[in-house]
């Protein structure tokens, strides 16, 4: 439904994303995960056409995004991060504006505006002006809005920043009964965001893509590895090189004061590690197991783990 | 053209749903009608003074004494109104970030413009159709004639729409509608004030500064004269006007 295919932004000498890739299906929710400045804005705003991309491609629902603009635009609902709402218009008002603008036939304009109300849950603030309701209303209108003309893709820009815990979980429920006939993007820098109401997620820092796929396949590739995390008395960065080049091993990152180290599942190699050292004579501080999970994969994309 | 219209009547609502239009309108209409009031007064004084010499009494032509100066002045209140009216028209949507929304909707750039520029127009229209109670007033009192009235407000009417067109480029220029307003004000200034330095020019730069200013073109039309060549140069700036607008924002998605 939705596909990123070498996508590159730049912004002046800034490059905001970088050789990006990746495809969502229908009826899918999909997490954009990333630290902030990691490009999931910049992505979002190149899918939805309000920006043009510098180089790759994009296309929604077989549409090329910047072929077919305005057709992808009919197809598409955004709530860009900072929602677009006119302080001076009534809840309904505004609604009733967005869609027209977004080529709903008079006819079935009410109609559209109650749905709207109505899966946003706005009937008690429908006739309020939009300064004067709270934040978590104003971004329940946002969905509404980009829900209006019944897309067939959602993308949504961190709709869950600056709301208290109860209403984080109401938009949760609220984006989760909307999967199915919606395909959904929606980025985010927190991660249970994703655990509790995604298919999918795409890791992004600096532009770049770190990791995508469905949750059960990242799991289940996380699974296969097995690492402990280990300090060392005289630590230095430089023994590095040492651990890379010990049999069985597959990865070493720095992380803190400390090295993960990384194998396939089924070879246990800590033994091999502690001897090492011990012969070294470099002093073992600490040594733990590593846990392999989305976090931890989260985790070393954001703390700036080297990539292999 | 329904998305021309939606957003015009989005922009109407929001100048008649805050005070900024009701306070433009009854700003202008209290100066205009202390302006139409003076030369009223004074065109009454002059009247009394030759009533004795009966030639000079012929001389005497409301249309010339009152009108043609009072369009002047309207068209002075005009060029300090009309930065203050158009400055929100994009500014605000990029201070409040509503022009994702816009930009992000299957509508054109050109319909958006349309759109807001339709909508100042549309206030520009009430204001001046308001002082169309002076023209009333007088017809009841007097026998002034319609025609070069009606050529007046017309001048009137597509100057003050070419300092829209001015208005809305800078408006969508800078987020801050201060600095939209003072441009503004600058640009129309300058071009008002451009055929002073014609005085002094020679050659063919006389004809360009003259032609270039808003103050001649106006001039000939609140003296009732309805010349093609003052309207091509009030389309024409107008187009010029929304092109640029065009141009502004169409570019800053490239950057």
């Amino acid at each position: 439904m939705i596909e990123v295919e070498n996508l590159f932004k730049k912004y002046g000498d800034l490059m905001a994303v970088k050789d990006l890739s990746f495809s969502v299906e229908r009826g899918h929710i999909w997490g954009l995960l990333g630290p902030n400045a990691a490009g999931k804005t910049t992505t979002m705003r190149i899918l939805t056409g309000y920006l043009p991309a510098t180089d790759g491609k994009a296309r929604v629902a077989g549409l090329d995004v910047f072929e077919k603009t305005d057709e992808v635009k009919k197809i598409i609902g955004y709530l860009p991060e900072n929602v677009p709402l006119y302080p001076e218009m009534t809840v309904q008002s505004f609604l009733h504006f967005v869609a027209e603008i977004k080529q709903i036939p008079s006819t079935k304009r009410n109609e559209a505006v109650e749905k709207a109300i109505a899966a946003g849950s706005l009937s008690s603030v429908r006739g309020r002006l939009i300064k004067n309701i709270s934040r978590g209303f104003r971004q329940r209108v946002g969905i509404a809005q980009a829900l209006i003309h019944d897309p067939q893709v959602l993308i949504l820009d961190e709709p869950t920043i600056g709301l208290d815990p109860a209403q984080i979980i109401e938009i949760r429920q609220l984006i989760k009964s909307l999967k199915g006939e919606h395909t959904i993007i929606l980025s985010t820098h927190i991660l249970a965001e994703v655990t509790q109401t995604c298919d999918g997620l795409v890791i992004i820092n600096e532009g770049k893509l770190m990791a995508s796929g469905s949750l059960k396949e990242l799991s289940a590739s996380l699974q296969e590895k097995e690492g402990v995390f280990i300090r060392l008395r005289e630590g230095g960065q430089d023994k590095i090189e040492h651990f890379q080049n010990l049999p069985g091993v597959d990865r070493v990152t720095i992380r803190d004061d400390g090295f993960r180290i990384e194998w396939t599942r089924g070879r246990d190699i800590r033994d091999d590690i502690t001897r090492y050292i011990v012969e070294k004579n470099w002093g073992l501080a600490e040594m733990r197991p590593l846990a392999m999970d989305i976090e931890e994969l989260y985790l070393r994309v954001i703390t700036g783990g080297t990539e292999q | 053209m329904s998305n021309v219209w939606a957003v015009c009547k989005k922009e109407i609502k929001s100048y008649f749903t805050s005070p900024i239009a009701y306070v433009a309108i009854a700003v202008f209409l209290v100066l205009a009608g202390f302006f139409f009031q003076s030369l009223i007064w004074w065109f009454n004084t002059q009247s009394m003074q030759m009533a004795q010499n009966p030639y000079y009494l012929q001389q005497m032509n409301i249309n010339q004494m009152v009108f043609s100066p009072l369009f002047h002045n309207f068209s002075i209140i005009l060029l300090l109104m009309i930065p203050l009216l158009t400055m929100r028209l994009f500014s605000e949507e990029m201070k409040i970030k509503t022009d994702e929304l816009l930009y992000t909707s299957p509508i054109s750039i050109n319909q958006i413009i349309l759109g807001k520029y339709l909508a100042s127009l549309f206030v520009l229209l009430v204001m001046l159709l308001l002082t169309g109670l002076f023209t009333f007033l007088t017809f009841i009192y007097g026998n002034p004639e319609l025609k070069p009235i009606l050529v007046g407000y017309l001048g009137l009417f597509l100057m003050g729409a070419a300092f829209m067109a001015v208005g809305i480029f800078f408006s969508s220029v800078t987020e801050n509608q201060i600095v939209a307003a003072v441009l503004t004000f600058g640009a129309l200034l300058l071009f008002w004030v451009l055929n002073w330095a014609s005085y002094s020019a020679g050659g063919i730069w006389k004809g360009v500064l003259n032609y270039v200013s808003f103050f001649q073109h106006f001039d000939d039309m609140t003296k009732g004269i309805l010349d093609t060549t003052d309207l091509v140069y009030y389309i024409s700036f107008i187009f010029l006007g929304l092109f640029l607008t065009h141009s502004v924002i169409q570019s800053r998605r490239w950057r």
